[in-house]
């Protein structure tokens, strides 16, 4: 009945004190959920003045650009972090030590620093040796570097998990080193790691929203300009609910999109990892081994 | 190096935001990450499905959204005394941070043997012993190294708070442009003290795992 190996299937005594933990906490979160309810209520954000403005088509039309300059920086960000992702992974799988090192020492520099103060160097930092570039590019860029480093860690995690004996029948049937690595070891990596590529790809999405801070126009920033309309009382609240929810509704969407490919991989008798258990456990085998384990939006270590 | 030593205030000051978002923030996640991971894995189902939706919820959530709601509607909301910045980003930091904390809890658990619960219920312990006695020591040893990549990264989300009025690494730019420094080298020198930063716990993080490794 139930799938869980903690706890026994409760008998009648267990199901009445689960009953009452039950209602203990639908009164606490009903309790937290009615005092912000009428904290709102007393603030008079619900008052109509504060949501006139989310009645014009004026408004409608630029909350609706406003989310395509977010879903724009994040197309872009995602396919370039994917191309990036590629290219350093495979150059961190190398058998040459003149390439294999530059790229560690890369994808290291890039995940030890914040996505922000990326934004930051090219937007501001830059200019300073006559580089400018407009905010659209800073946020792409910043988040093309930082998700295309922390997917090459995915993508090598992937190709380094697979049965040894795969790239040795490979180079038996006499292909090369790239036949292998393009027709037998990617192929079977990306299989195995799309749900953690599209969670990662989640990350993006949201790290898009960074871009208000450096003033790209994107869906937040929009929220803010509507949110501080003095002539409609300035309708912050009611402004941050509907981003909140537009950026919540993405994200979910993606996310449901990994944890579907997650139930199809598991259920997928062509994947098949082989993993140590988690003794010398080094980043990347996490990554694997979260792949593995049950983890519903599967989050690639300090990817966050 | 000489914007250090011409500026030593403002960079001290600018540091100490930033642990103390990372060491009060981390303090947050870690507690609540902790109920909530525990709700997560109860056997009362409504705990569960709350523990559920709030990990779901907020981690599609972006932190800088997180953040501003925190900066900017609830002081509205509620009588926060005013500049109290800090405070509503540490709050804000340790709520987003408090799902990653969750999630790596529960897989954490998800690692220990399934024998090894099914031992502890066989000789009659409830989900409290079984927790406590058999799955939790177990687990917390193979959930060092992602909870400290989940704490890395919470070290450099303190940046984000930069945008909503806390002083930390992440805006001593703007002071250093003020002074009309070169904003370039400001930068490089923030990057280069996260990057020390970073090693700092990734080598900690090798050192507990090694300390603590499961032998299994």
């Amino acid at each position: 009945m139930s799938g869980s190996v903690l706890y026994d299937v409760p008998g009648p005594r267990a199901q009445a004190r689960n009953r009452i933990i039950g209602a203990v906490t639908i009164v606490v979160v009903l309790a937290i959920i009615g005092f912000v309810i009428w904290r709102l209520f007393a603030t008079g954000q619900f008052s109509a003045q504060k949501w006139e403005l989310f009645g014009y088509t004026r408004v409608w039309q630029m909350i609706g650009q406003a989310t395509l300059a977010t879903l724009t920086a994040f197309a872009a960000a995602g396919v370039g972090a994917i191309v990036l992702g590629f290219i350093l992974g495979i150059g961190r799988l190398s058998d040459h030590a003149w390439v294999r090192r530059p790229v560690m020492a890369i994808v290291e520099l890039l995940r030890a620093v914040p996505v922000l103060v990326f934004m930051l160097l090219l937007y501001y930092g830059l200019p300073v040796i006559d580089i400018r570039m407009s905010s659209y590019w800073a946020v792409v860029l910043a988040l093309v570097l930082y998700n295309g480093s922390v997917l090459s860690e995915v993508i090598r995690a992937g190709v380094e998990s697979l049965p040894r004996g795969q790239q040795e029948a490979g180079y038996a049937v006499g292909l090369r080193k790239a036949g292998v690595m393009r027709l037998i070891l990617l192929p079977q990596a990306i299989r195995a790691m799309m749900p953690v590529i599209i969670a990662q790809l989640v990350v993006t999405l949201k790290d898009t929203a960074l871009g208000f801070i450096i003033t790209y126009p994107e869906l937040l920033y929009t929220a803010k300009l509507l949110g501080s309309n003095a002539n409609f009382g300035s309708p912050l609240i009611p402004s941050a609910i509907i981003a909140g929810t537009i950026y919540i509704a993405m994200c979910l969407a993606l996310s449901y999109v990994a944890h579907r490919v997650q139930e199809r991989t598991k259920r997928s008798p062509k994947v098949q990892l082989t993993i140590a258990p988690l003794q010398e456990t080094t980043d990347t085998q996490l990554i694997a081994t979260q792949a593995r384990t049950d983890n519903r939006t599967g989050q690639a270590g300090g990817s966050v | 190096m000489n914007q250090i030593f011409d500026y030593p205030d403002l960079w001290v000051e600018a540091l100490i935001g930033t642990l103390v978002l990372f060491f009060a923030g981390g303090a947050i996640a870690l507690v609540l990450g902790f109920l909530v991971g525990a709700m997560r894995v109860s056997p009362v189902p409504i705990a569960r499905a709350v523990g559920t939706l709030y990990v779901n919820t907020i981690r599609n959530t972006p932190l800088t959204l997180v953040l501003f709601f925190f900066a900017f509607a609830v002081p509205l909301l509620f009588p926060v005394p005013r500049g109290s910045f800090l405070l509503l980003a540490i709050l804000g930091l340790g709520i987003y941070t408090a799902t990653y904390v969750a999630e790596t809890i529960r897989s954490g658990i998800n690692t220990v043997p399934i024998g090894q619960a099914e031992a502890a219920r066989a000789l009659g312990m409830g989900f409290g012993q079984v927790m406590g006695y058999v799955v939790l020591p177990q687990a917390a040893r193979s959930v060092i190294p992602p909870m400290m990549s989940v704490l890395i990264a919470l070290l450099k989300n303190t940046t984000v708070a930069s945008g909503f009025s806390v002083v930390n690494l992440g805006n001593i730019r703007a002071n250093m442009s003020e002074n009309g420094e070169n904003q370039m080298v400001t930068i490089l020198l923030v990057m280069a003290v996260f990057v020390a930063l970073v090693l700092l716990l990734a080598w900690l993080q090798r050192t507990l795992e090694n300390k603590w490794r499961v032998a299994r």
